[in-house]
């Protein structure tokens, strides 16, 4: 009896566990298949993904039979965009410098905001906090002719100077919580502590709330350098043809047809494009799920 | 070094009054501690002392000067915190020497003065560590070195052994009643607990409602407690209380027998434990109380016995190995010289 009882109780054990992989392979598979796809199209030429003579058998998910990195070198240097020919290689250089100062620039912001909002009590400092807690929720379509005038008004339509100023304004409502949110995890006492020993608000926020914002500064730039880098709607927008970030040169790479649409160019195009946010999670990515849990100071 | 004067300090929040009327002073290198029940007020205090918090009405004054308009850091006060609030990123070295770096004294005198104070508190070995990695007792150190090394006029002490265990508690007690005497400065000290107000005080102030209910030295308090509250808060197991009605001769209590203390109408007798001493079985003097043993509780020096008297339970302490029986009737001598009478009705002494 007793023996039946423990083998059964193993047996419920191993099903749940089965189970319980199961699920997880078939929500990895559900990212992954389409990856694959991606992967294996960008590798291969026109005629095998298009099922010429030769290949009839082939679907999206066969591996190429003879990989060539021929259609990432074209969307790299060669692939035409609007007019231009020159594939997507000019738009890092002016992308990355846009994003970084968007990032740094809303990073920093947030940071000393969350300070404020967290150890400064002033007048409506709840109500601002609320006003910021609501930009979070704010729909991209709405501000998008109040930033237009705003920018024009600014003069600064058209340039990646607007589009920083812009990423900027919308992301410091997220990094303003983040920090506002780790900065009350941390006592007040020890701000009352280091007024007492002589310290000032910027001595405060610089000596001692920042050397323990690590992990949420990376999640926070974590956030914004994804968000900003796959922004697609404030680019095209506001950007226009001087100030064309890579995911609108993206777009229209993939909407320049010539003839034929060249599949694996475009899917080449778009992990060249995704490059950047893998990179960061596959370094950061620990540290982001770290800084999400994390409270400031351990006990 | 410095006296310390509290001026008709009054506190709200809104419309709550959490400090009403504080006015009392103490002199150069007292130790001052703020007693009372959790909630009363005694951080709040602390607080406008450091200048952490405004005061709404009165003020607050430093060897004579008005302090309310100075910023914490001009106050030349340090103060230690319940949570130690240590600097999380900084050593125990840079947390003491903060102060100093924020003074904009050069790095080798810091060091120096942290030497000298990590000495005294023999946490000479922990300069390096970061506070995440010390015990509650270490950061208690760290958190008073921190205070010390500015050498000021004020320190200031927010129940700082809170956090300890038993053991530990006692054994720091004794060191900052050490390092007063050794130092001399004026200290203000707040806790709930009333055998750290009796052990270390030279001054207490028992507070309750935001209201200073006696402020004297420890010896006066226990003594001559102003009221029921501070009569009961203070000492333990607390002072009984027995109803009673008084006239010129003595007060008679609700079983009849009569204590030859002089008063005028509804009392409580306020009776401290240790005042009541056993006679001899089948002795009864005159002016002996007889009371029911009820029940006994050794705690090794002591035992606690816990009689009927006077139509009430009172709690009496006598020394060990006291000859006494649950359930004996037995004769008591009762110090009635020092008993403190208390109106009924209101709870103040007479
Ligand atoms: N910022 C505040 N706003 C409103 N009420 C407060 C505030 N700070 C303290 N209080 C109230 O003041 C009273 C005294 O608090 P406190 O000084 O911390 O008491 P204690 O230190 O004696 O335990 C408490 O009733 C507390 O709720
Ligand atoms: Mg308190």
């Amino acid at each position: 009896m007793l023996a039946d009882g423990v083998s059964c109780r193993g047996v419920a054990a191993h099903l749940r566990r089965a189970l319980l992989i199961g699920v997880l392979v078939i929500a990895a598979l559900m990212y992954l298949v389409p990856l694959a796809a991606m992967l294996f199209t960008s590798l291969k030429s026109m005629p095998e993904i298009t099922g010429m003579a030769g290949f009839e058998s082939n679907t999206i998910l066969t591996p190429p039979r003879a990989p060539t990195l021929a259609a990432w070198g074209e969307a790299w240097s060669r692939a035409c965009i609007s007019v231009e020919c020159t594939g997507l290689r000019g738009y890092f250089g002016t992308t990355i410098p846009m994003v970084t100062c968007a990032v740094a620039i809303s990073v920093s912001i947030g940071a000393v905001n969350g300070y404020v909002l967290s150890k400064w009590r002033f007048r409506y400092d709840t109500v601002i906090y609320g006003l910021m807690l609501f930009g979070c929720f704010i729909p991209f379509q709405i501000v998008l002719i109040p930033i237009a005038r705003v920018l024009g008004l600014m003069h600064l339509s058209g340039t990646m100077a607007g589009l920083v100023f812009v990423h900027v304004a919308y992301g410091i409502t997220f990094t303003t919580l983040f920090f506002r949110n780790f900065y009350v995890t941390v006592p007040d006492e020890i701000v009352s502590a280091a007024r007492m020993d002589g310290a000032g608000f910027w001595s405060i926020f610089l000596l001692i709330l920042v050397p323990v914002s690590g992990p949420i500064a990376i999640v926070a730039v974590i956030w914004q350098f994804t968000s900003i880098w796959n922004d697609f709607l404030f680019g095209a927008s506001f950007g226009g043809a001087n100030a064309r970030p890579l995911m609108v040169a993206l777009n229209n790479l993939v909407n320049t047809s010539t003839g034929t649409k060249a599949y694996n160019v475009d899917m080449a195009g778009a992990m060249i494009a995704a490059l950047p946010t893998m990179v960061v999670y596959v370094v950061a990515g620990r540290y982001f799920v770290r800084g999400l849990m994390a409270g400031a100071v351990k006990g | 070094m410095a006296t310390l004067e509290f001026s008709h300090v009054g506190k709200s929040f809104g419309s709550v009054d959490v400090l009403k009327d504080i006015d009392f002073s103490i002199g150069d290198g007292e130790f001052l501690v703020l007693v009372g029940p959790s909630g009363c007020g005694k951080s709040t205090l602390l607080g406008i002392i450091a200048g952490l918090g405004s005061l709404t009405t009165g003020s607050v004054l430093i060897d004579g000067q008005p302090i309310n308009h100075l910023e914490p850091k001009e106050r030349d006060i340090a103060m230690v915190f319940q949570s130690y609030a240590l600097y999380p990123s900084m050593t125990v070295a840079d947390n003491i020497a903060f102060s100093l770096r924020m003074q904009g004294m050069p790095k080798a005198a810091r060091m120096e003065k942290v030497r000298d104070v990590a000495e005294l508190l023999q946490i000479s070995h922990l300069l390096d560590r970061k506070p995440q990695a010390l015990s509650g007792g270490q950061r208690q150190r760290v958190a008073m070195g921190r205070a010390l090394v500015r050498n000021p006029k004020v320190f200031l002490f927010d129940e700082p052994l809170s956090n300890l265990d038993a053991k530990l508690r006692v054994d720091m007690r004794t060191e900052i009643k050490k390092l007063h005497a050794r130092l001399g400065t004026t200290i203000v000290y707040v806790t709930h607990d009333q055998v750290e107000a009796m052990t270390m005080a030279t001054r207490i102030a028992v507070m309750k409602d935001g209201i200073v209910q006696q402020f004297g030295t420890p010896d006066e308090i226990y003594q001559r407690p102003a009221n029921t509250f501070v009569a009961t808060f203070m000492g333990s197991p607390s002072m009984n209380l027995l109803p009673g009605v008084a006239d010129d001769g003595g007060v008679t209590l609700a079983d009849g027998q009569r204590l030859p203390i002089p008063g005028r109408g509804d009392v409580l007798v306020g009776l401290r434990p240790e005042w009541f001493t056993p006679l001899p079985r089948g002795d009864q003097p005159e002016g002996a109380m007889l009371a029911t043993v009820e029940v006994i509780e050794p705690t090794g020096p002591d035992i606690y016995v816990g009689l009927r008297l006077g139509g009430a339970e009172v709690m009496t302490r006598l020394p060990a190995g006291t000859d006494i029986r649950t359930g004996e009737l037995r004769a008591f001598a009762v110090n009635a010289d020092k008993a403190v009478l208390f109106d009924a009705e209101t709870g103040v002494a007479l």
